[in-house]
């Protein structure tokens, strides 16, 4: 690749463009500044339509009753029991019965503070889903 | 030897790479001109591993550099600067370590989980828990942040700080700080790029474990053929992303590495005087694009999977072609510094 190579094909970089190490004409090595590259955004795309994808099945089985809204939580921040058991510090068989409605609706305000904390909502927040 | 900050304000360098970029950058500020990729060649970054037991988000890690943290420890050892580094268990102590030490005016290095930064775009917001940045000063409670992949300087308060250094899952951080105490008073920079391609080589090359190196790069690409069956047709496009997103995606500076190392071998050699650095500079530049031209296939792919002559036989063949490619090279490389 070589300095007029590299792809602008524009994406939601914001400030953390790509950068790419790249000759130019005379043959030096210069940093070049990419404003995206096409097949990465549509692998990027690809993977965030597969969160959101995630994301609303989870809300339907909390709107079902089958999940409680801290499932819903834990998968809007891609996180899973394991992670989210590291934060709050419990250990993971825990919070996954937290993640059923009749172990969510057992928890106390302590608890419940503790994985509103994680999230940075407040309990009331925790405790809805939209 | 002695610290020799320079008395300027802190100069904000952009990077390739977080690791790499950091070190380098701190470096600079302490009076050693260094650029990115010879920071990112002497720290030996280059790596490949194809973990597939691994899970990354459900996904398999395919990693092409070596571990986080490495790439500043052979850096150290190799330039004969040395770093203070500090882990903490507790997060208001870990942070009033930071302010202590910011507060003599010394910038220090931290790595922070990319999830909890707020200055972080979307669309690379996932638990990436070795992210590096610079604190390089504060005002009250907002902290002075030169993030090396972002274009320009940025504040970050101290909670959400506080929860980047401390965040949990793989890779975590322990709120882990560094910065260099030590910089010698000139240093050689012939025996260090020697040691650096040495043990890419030797990894690369000489380890006899399928899972790494040009051994690994082909356990992958007879893996790739098999993804279809193996993951469905529904969810395979999606670990095929996920393969792209690792090598191309922010930090890797195009190719899986491959551009920022032939970008190395070409600065090696003019400092070196070697000229069979530059041959194999270009070599190295045609692989990272052939690692590209895998990325351009498999998008296409991820896109429409009926599209003529793409297929994963012809993926697996393009990285099998590199595997070919990089075991000479490294072994052409391995004659030059043995």
């Amino acid at each position: 690749m070589e300095k007029k190579d590299v792809p602008m094909d524009g994406g939601k970089y914001g400030g953390f463009s790509h950068k790419y190490y790249v000759p130019d004409e005379n043959g030096d090595y210069v940093r070049v500044l990419s404003s995206g590259w096409e097949p990465l955004n549509i692998a990027n795309d690809k993977f965030w339509e597969s969160v959101s994808e995630d994301l609303a099945g989870v809300l339907e089985k909390v709107k079902k009753g089958e999940l409680s809204p801290l499932a819903y939580h834990m998968n809007r921040h891609m996180m899973d029991a394991k992670v989210l058991a590291q934060y709050v510090g419990l250990p993971r068989w825990r919070v996954k019965r937290h993640l059923k409605p009749r172990g969510f609706n057992s928890l106390d305000d302590e608890a419940l503070k503790r994985y509103a904390s994680v999230f940075n909502i407040t309990v009331e927040q925790l405790k809805e889903t939209p | 030897m002695t610290l020799k900050k320079k008395d300027k304000d802190f100069i904000h360098r952009i990077s390739a790479h977080c690791e790499s970029g950091s070190i380098a950058s701190l470096l600079c500020n302490y009076g050693i001109e260094v650029s990115e990729p010879l920071v990112f060649g002497i720290g030996s970054g280059l790596f490949f591993g194809y973990f597939s037991y691994i899970k990354m988000m459900e996904m398999p890690l395919i990693a092409f550099r070596n571990m986080p943290g490495k790439i500043m420890k052979n850096t150290a050892k190799r330039l004969g600067v040395r770093f203070e580094i500090f882990t903490f268990k507790d997060p208001e102590k870990g942070m009033d370590a930071l302010d202590r030490t910011i507060d003599r005016g010394i910038p220090v290095g931290i790595r922070a989980g990319l999830y909890w930064l707020p200055y972080v775009p979307d669309i690379v917001r996932f638990h990436f828990n070795a992210h590096n940045l610079i604190v390089y000063g504060r005002n009250g409670n907002d902290y002075l942040i030169s993030d090396p992949v972002c274009e320009v300087l940025t504040v970050c308060s101290r909670k959400d700080l506080m929860k980047a250094r401390f965040c949990k899952g793989a890779m975590a951080p322990k709120g882990v700080m560094y910065y260099p105490s030590d910089t010698p008073d000139n240093v050689d920079f012939l025996p260090a790029i020697r040691k650096g391609i040495k043990e890419v080589c030797h990894v690369m090359i000489h380890v006899p474990f399928p899972l790494i190196g040009v051994w690994g790069i082909k356990t992958y690409a007879k893996a790739l053929k098999k993804w279809p069956e193996k993951y469905g047709e529904r969810r395979v496009p999606l670990y095929l992303g996920h393969a792209i997103r690792m090598q191309e995606e922010i930090g890797t500076g195009g190719g899986g590495f491959r551009l920022m190392y032939a970008a190395f071998l070409h600065e090696a050699a003019h400092i070196t005087g070697d000229d069979r650095y530059l041959e194999m500079s270009k070599r190295m530049m045609a692989i990272g694009d052939e690692w590209r031209e895998f990325a351009l296939h498999g998008a296409r792919i991820c896109k429409n999977r009926a599209s003529d002559g793409d297929n994963f036989d012809r993926l697996s063949d393009i990285i099998l072609d590199c595997a070919g490619k990089e075991y000479q090279l490294y072994k052409d490389l391995w004659e030059i510094v043995r």
